[in-house]
């Protein structure tokens, strides 16, 4: 059955016990995204340290592919810098896109996300985290193209 | 009352010749979103257009003839079916289209007010004021919401809705949501996430009392039941062809006469005139005033086969059919345990959409199980969110039925979420 190349085990175990879920505090930008077509929703948190590292904190609802992704995501990119992530969520869009070969030192438990790339409905399940944690981090200002804060966009509902 | 015979009605149509997901063959359970097209619809849309192809409306010619000749029977057929006349009946590019029709008349009629522009007779009824009212329901698909709720935000007019109660249905308690200052009530027949049938009557009855219009979002009711607008009694109706057989890019708008007349119009440019100089144009009589453009005349000779197909099998043994699918539905998903019904849960006043939320899967896994054994249904907010919200659902996993579905249907569903819950361990 295909099916089992999409539900792996660890995918299933993420999605039951997920890992990091819950809001900071405090924060430098919160973002929500939206998947408006199945209603996967999610609301994420980054807070800036002094040495460029990013933590990520987030709540979020909706399919077992969403839900294990952003565990997945939060294992991966959590206390990272903004081009360890950016690369990596680069690297998963490449990867879902059938583009690349998945590379676990890259992605982690992510690599058993390839799956997904069979069913393009669920991709934008997949990538909703992983989105948002970038979008969160521009607005932080932590990519080096918005360093300067009057750009930063305030908007905290995307999509 | 005859039965339908499910076998030969699917022999009719190709999509089922084709197998899908691990070559099973499909059971199709998303007619709420659109349904199959049987080969009578499609051949008659070719034949359009390999033998009398044409600009309607437009041209000297023999062809030209011949396509708009094809194109007004298509509107008088379309419009026998709900028991109107041909010229009370707007051809649109689909349902949303319609309500945004009747929107914009609205706006319209509104904005040239300001102006002292010139209007139609009658048109003083879509003249909006601050405070004057609209009235939808909490149970209404996006595009029977969004265009009001624009409406209310460019006009200042105010948007009210019906609340729903427990059981799924109109919570029409509270009549002093009508009021003299509503303008238009605008509500669904047929819920497509709830399966809802609303009493039209009491509404138009309401409406009625404090001259308000009625507009009736058909979208899920003419595909389904017999719809006659003159019993009903309401102002306006709108439905899309693809639900009902049809192609795509047909919708249809029904209005009464007189109430047609009154609006300005929509879209403007070519067909939709009387006359036109460089200062000022005036208006067609409807329905041309209201379709702008060379018409989709190959999609309403489909839509008009649709119909032909429809009637030859009955639109009450339609309804009936579906009926007892949905009592079935009923039957066999309220016996899977952490199963529950967004809807009314007796096939009472319901239409065959079968919306229901299990417990521990999301809609969107419950639908790639299914998916992999060769079903499709619907899963998300089927463009009714707030009804999820009101009652408690992120989204829900959708069935709908139609003419060529048949008991075997209902138990594979059945069977595909025993299947679901085993494969997720709930």
């Amino acid at each position: 059955m295909k099916l089992e190349n999409m539900y792996q085990e660890i995918i299933l175990d993420h999605y039951k016990h997920p890992h990091g879920k819950g809001l900071a505090e405090a924060f430098d930008a919160e973002v929500h995204h939206v998947n408006p077509t199945c209603g996967d929703e999610i609301t994420l948190r980054i807070s800036r340290s002094d040495d460029g590292k990013l933590s990520v904190s987030y709540d979020s609802m909706g399919c077992s592919i969403s839900q294990a992704s952003a565990s997945i995501m939060f294992d991966q990119i959590n206390n990272q810098d903004f081009d360890f992530g950016d690369t990596a969520v680069d690297h998963l869009v490449s990867m879902l896109q059938r583009s690349v070969e998945a590379d676990e030192d890259i992605l982690g438990d992510g690599i058993a996300l390839a799956g997904v790339a069979q069913y393009p409905a669920r991709v934008k399940c997949a990538l909703l985290a992983w989105m948002a944690w970038r979008d969160a981090a521009i607005q932080a200002g932590a990519d080096n193209s918005t360093k300067n804060e009057d750009s930063v966009d305030s908007t905290k509902e995307q999509n | 009352m005859a039965k339908l015979d499910v076998a030969a009605i699917k022999a009719d149509f190709p999509i089922f010749k084709r197998t899908v997901r691990n070559d099973q063959s499909l059971v199709y359970l998303d007619s709420g979103a659109t349904s199959q097209k049987p080969f009578q619809v499609l051949d008659a849309e070719r034949n359009f257009y390999e033998n009398h192809n044409a600009a309607v409306h437009r041209g000297a010619h023999l062809l030209a003839e011949e396509a708009t000749d094809a194109f007004e029977h298509a509107r008088s057929n379309i419009a026998g079916f709900i028991g109107a006349q041909p010229d009370d009946l707007v051809f649109t590019k689909n349902a949303t289209e319609a309500i945004n029709l009747v929107s914009y008349s609205f706006l319209n009629a509104t904005l040239k007010s300001m102006r002292g522009a010139e209007l139609p007779k009658g048109a003083e009824r879509f003249v909006l004021a601050e405070g004057d009212e609209i009235l939808v329901s909490e149970m209404e698909h996006h595009a029977n919401l969004v265009p009001w709720q624009e409406l209310c935000e460019k006009t200042g007019a105010v948007l009210r809705w019906i609340g729903l109660t427990e059981d799924g249905r109109l919570d029409l308690s509270d009549t002093s949501l009508f009021s003299n200052r509503t303008k238009i009530v605008a509500v669904t027949h047929q819920s497509n996430l709830l399966g809802t049938v609303n009493d039209v009557s009491t509404i138009v009855k309401l409406a009625n009392s404090v001259g308000a219009l009625v507009f009736l979002d058909a979208c899920q009711s003419v595909p389904h039941m017999p719809v006659n607008v003159v019993e009903l009694g309401v102002d306006f109706i709108a439905w899309s062809g693809h639900k009902m057989l049809g192609p795509l890019g047909i919708g249809c708008l029904w209005g009464k006469s007189e109430i047609l007349s009154a609006m300005p119009p929509f879209i403007s440019g070519g067909s939709m005139i009387e006359s036109v100089s460089m200062e000022r144009t005036t208006f067609a009589a409807p329905p041309k005033r209201f379709e702008a453009g060379v018409p989709m005349a190959a999609q309403a000779v489909g839509l008009s086969a649709a119909v032909d197909y429809l009637n030859a099998i009955g639109m009450a043994e339609v309804a009936e059919h579906e009926h007892m699918l949905t009592e079935a539905a009923l039957a066999g998903l309220s016996g899977i345990p952490g199963l529950r019904i967004i809807g009314p849960e007796t096939s009472f006043d319901r239409g065959s959409a079968v919306s229901f939320a299990l417990e521990g899967i999301h809609p969107h896994d419950v639908g790639q199980v299914l998916d992999e054994s060769g079903i499709a249904v619907r899963v998300g907010q089927h463009c009714a969110k707030p009804a999820c919200i009101r009652y408690g659902v992120q989204a829900t996993t959708r069935a709908t039925f139609y003419i060529y579905n048949d008991l075997d249907d209902v138990e594979a569903l059945v069977a595909g979420i025993h299947s679901a819950k085993k494969f997720f361990g709930v």
